[in-house]
């Protein structure tokens, strides 16, 4: 009797559970989120991040989360457009002077800090002074202490004069946040509230920041840009990306940077997640390299480096660890943009044309099949950081060359000792990194011979007379066209010489909730990011936010 | 006894001073300093002004002095501010001319792992109790070994598997509890006593994950200190005095058995302040062991000796605390103390 009641009631609860999860299952599918709907201001946008925003004073913070953060709270003299071209920002134009050093920034009129107080050169000026001055601990100063003399004539000129003709600068000013004077004055740049607690000009301000947990930005009504759409920008702070994607699928984050295995293979088998979540890809802003140690025998050798590049198959690189989802690329610049040489071509997979190019370098394959020259096998150590990609790569790449009689050993290392141990010292055959694929295409502290000190990155060890020229010239000249034809020759040679093969320029896949509109697919070259003043999330669709009220 | 505490607490200050020395000197054997991280590898970032840096954080003077340094701050209790680009104070609050007060980083780290770690024991000890003593009673049935399976199974089970598959089940497919983080949004619109349920629903996974896995041990060590009591002799003419068994097991083997309990209690106190990284990491929450493994990778030193130290004022501090619990609930360890 006792036993059949505890059935009984197992069923019952059983039964009333499925209802109950049926029913609220129901009026979450309701919603279409492909119909039709028009903007309006309000609501709120929550997205993850891997890691905490350390301080939004940007010239002094230096991570990428900060940066984040910190770009939609501050303004710079001028910005990127979503084709990558320079477009007004605070400043509404800008002159270039006939011998190409002086620059006159002219800002838009009426511009005010969020906090309503009047936003002028004055504060230009002053965000100028603060970057070159040597006691400010910021990495970057170096870019901007190559102007002579600045000044804010009025209030709303400001004028730099280089001292010598310097073609980088307006990209180092669309990177520079400008910051409140009258705030900054009197306090310490390096140790100040203002780096938690910031003032600034664009669409949204810092409404509170919850340490460790999440930072809430709030718009700003003295936006100097106009009103954003969204009302609130959440960032969660969740570093680890399982608990991330956990998040996305149960509605409580609209946003997050995905991997390939989530964009290949877990999306496309859930038809639960396509109805809710938009997934987007773009080129991402830096690629993945092999890099040849240029002072050790055998990689001194053209010959060599040129056949390791003919044994590498990128394609299968690119499959294998992306999962198909990047580019090979045969130049540092992206693919697409003035910058990148059309008629240029990645070293085509010929394990054959490798072993040509090797005999002729004096390697012999043995009896055991392995490649050697006086008795000395070809054998090296590749080596890279604690990045779950590059180790991958390393190994596709280890696999290939040891087709062709190369022995190859791998080894992971964490980054401090990584840069200290190996890439400072020299001490190293060859690696795999990765660098950016910068906007601006000066690459002299990457490639020029100067720049092999301790701690300067050619750390390859590269020389070429004719790329340093380049590289000299490309900086002076302004003129975009010229410095088009410059930096097409500057890739041609790197190619040619082969430092580096060139391996894959990833790209940065996002999922995004449907319910944030005006996103544009296909992503512009400028990347999805670039408008989300302009997303928005119609009022049927915004998240039930009785939490808030 | 009390001559006894003060030597006790006298030897520490030797104790600490070696402790110090010998971490100190540990962490600086790795390669790199907090200008070698990786956003650093940049190369609009130039060598100079890492350099500066450098100079400025004292790194490139020979590491007796930075110890001094170290030392000569530390005996003024001034921890020191972090390395990183925040530069907060890494213990306690700091107050600039102008009333803005910066929290310090174990300031607020230490009160959440804190709080995780003092639950998640009091959970550990009072079902270890109960299922070490089930299982001393029922010796050898099935009951003793299906528990012993189980905490088994508990430790053995690698922590952040099962997190997930938690997470998944009580927070995407269920909506029963939240999913990661500490607070909800909107958090600080509830009621008081709205904020309690919310922090709590936000705990019920991290502790029970963090707890599944010390029933093991403790639980064999009630099991195994019962079976000895109640195989001892007065337990015997206890139940030949006719006492109930309950009465026997409960009063009078349970007491004695858990007596050595207290030594553990001792020390896991310094283990109070360490959190688990991959925990923190899959829940995010903003506890000590991310802090601690965020500032390793970053070389951030100030930070690492910070935490380090006061884990060694605690671990001392438990350990003393356990022989004094000991001399407390123990007549015998009393006597031998004070001659």
């Amino acid at each position: 009797m006792k036993k059949k009641s505890i059935l009984f009631n197992f069923i019952t609860l059983y039964i009333s559970l499925i209802l109950l999860t049926s029913c609220s299952k129901e009026s979450f599918e309701v919603i279409d989120y492909n119909k039709k709907f028009t903007n309006s201001f309000g609501g709120t946008l929550v997205n993850a991040m891997a890691g905490e925003p350390s301080n939004l004073i940007a010239m002094v913070a230096g991570d990428s989360a900060s940066s984040a953060i910190a770009g939609n709270i501050f303004n710079s003299l001028i910005k990127y457009d979503e084709n990558l071209n320079y477009a007004p920002d605070l400043a509404e134009s800008w002159k270039i002077s006939n011998n190409q050093k002086t620059i006159t920034f002219t800002l838009k009129k009426n511009l005010k800090w969020s906090d309503g107080l009047p936003l002028t050169s004055e504060d230009v000026l002053f965000t100028w002074k603060l970057i070159t001055n040597p006691t400010t601990r910021t990495p970057y100063g170096s870019d901007y202490q190559l102007v002579k003399e600045a000044s804010a004539p009025d209030a709303l000129t400001f004028k730099i004069t280089y001292a010598s003709s310097y073609a980088p600068a307006l990209d180092t000013w669309t990177a520079l946040h400008i910051l409140p004077k009258h705030i900054l004055k009197d306090e310490d740049i390096n140790k100040t509230f203002f780096s938690r607690k910031p003032t600034g000009s664009s669409y949204y301000k810092l409404d509170e920041w919850i340490s460790g947990q999440q930072v809430v930005l709030k718009a700003s009504n003295n936006s100097t840009s106009g009103p954003p759409s969204i009302e609130k920008l959440i960032s969660r702070i969740i570093p680890d990306t399982s608990s991330q994607f956990l998040e996305l699928t149960a509605d409580n984050i609209d946003l997050m940077n995905i991997n390939p295995i989530q964009y290949q293979r877990v999306f496309p088998a859930r038809k639960d997640l396509q109805q809710k979540i938009a997934l987007y890809k773009e080129l991402g802003n830096g690629y993945t390299y092999l890099g040849f140690n240029l002072k050790k025998a055998p990689f001194n050798d053209i010959r060599v480096r040129q056949a390791l590049n003919f044994a590498i198959d990128k394609d299968e690189v690119i499959k294998g660890v992306l999962l198909g989802l990047g580019e090979s690329i045969s130049s540092p610049y992206k693919p697409g943009t003035r910058w990148n040489n059309p008629n240029l071509s990645p070293y085509p997979y010929k394990p054959k044309k490798a072993l040509e190019l090797l005999s002729e370098a004096g390697f012999i394959k043995n009896k055991d099949g392995l490649l050697v020259k006086n008795g000395k096998p070809l054998k090296f150590e590749i080596i890279t950081n604690q990045n779950k990609q590059r180790e991958m790569t390393a190994v596709l790449i280890q696999r290939r060359l040891q087709e062709i009689g190369v022995e190859v050993s791998i080894r992971v290392i964490e980054w401090a000792s990584f840069v200290n141990r190996f890439i400072k010292t020299g001490d190293f055959d060859v690696v795999v990194l990765g660098w950016g694929l910068s906007l601006d295409p000066d690459q002299f502290n990457i490639w020029h011979s100067s720049q092999q000190g301790p701690g300067q990155f050619n750390f390859l060890g590269y020389e070429n007379k004719k790329v340093d020229k380049l590289l000299e010239l490309g900086r002076k000249e302004l003129n975009p066209q010229k410095r088009e034809k410059i930096y097409h020759q500057f890739s041609k040679y790197l190619l040619e010489d082969s430092p580096i093969v060139y391996l894959y320029a990833g790209y940065g896949l996002s999922a995004v909730h449907k319910r944030v509109k005006g996103i544009k697919k296909p992503a512009p070259p400028a990347g999805i990011y670039h408008n989300n003043y302009n997303w928005f999330i119609p009022k049927p669709l915004r998240r039930n936010e009785i939490l808030e009220r | 006894m009390i001559s006894y505490l003060i030597k006790r607490i006298l030897w520490m200050i030797p104790m600490m001073i070696g402790i110090s020395l010998i971490s100190f000197f540990i962490m600086h054997l790795a390669p790199g300093d907090v200008t070698s991280s990786e956003s650093s590898f940049n190369p609009r970032a130039s060598e100079e002004s890492r350099q500066k840096l450098r100079e400025l954080y004292n790194l490139d003077k020979p590491v007796v002095i930075q110890y001094g340094l170290w030392l000569k701050r530390i005996v003024k209790l001034d921890f020191g501010n972090s390395f990183a680009s925040h530069q907060k104070p890494v213990l306690w609050e700091q107050k600039d001319k102008s009333g803005n007060v910066t929290k310090g980083l174990i300031q607020e780290s230490l009160p959440i792992t804190l709080m995780i770690n003092l639950i998640g024991i009091f959970i550990i000890f009072s079902i270890s109790i109960v299922l070490g003593t089930i299982s001393a009673v029922r010796q050898n049935t099935w009951v003793d070994r299906s528990i012993t399976l189980f905490v088994f199974i508990g430790f053995a089970i690698p922590g952040f598997w099962l997190a997930l598959l938690l997470m998944y089940w009580t927070g995407v497919s269920n909506q029963w509890l939240p999913i990661s983080g500490l607070h909800s949004p909107g958090f600080q619109n509830l009621s008081s006593f709205g904020q309690f349920i919310d922090l709590l629903k936000h705990l019920v996974l991290p502790v029970s994950i963090s707890s599944l896995s010390g029933l093991a041990g403790i639980s064999l060590y009630v099991r195994n200190g019962m079976l000895d009591i109640l195989h001892q002799d007065f337990i015997t003419t206890a139940r030949s005095k006719g006492l109930k068994e309950k009465k026997v097991v409960f009063i009078h083997a349970l007491k004695n058995a858990i007596l050595p309990l207290i030594t553990i209690i001792g020390l896991s106190i310094p283990g109070l302040i360490g959190g688990s990284v991959i925990a923190e990491s899959i829940f995010a929450i903003p506890g000590m062991g991310k802090l601690f493994y965020d500032s390793v990778l970053m070389r951030d030193f100030p930070v690492i000796m910070g935490i380090l130290t006061i884990g060694s004022v605690l671990t001392l501090i438990g350990n003393l605390l356990a022989d004094i619990g000991y001399a407390w609930a123990d007549p015998r360890v009393r006597k031998g103390l004070v001659k």
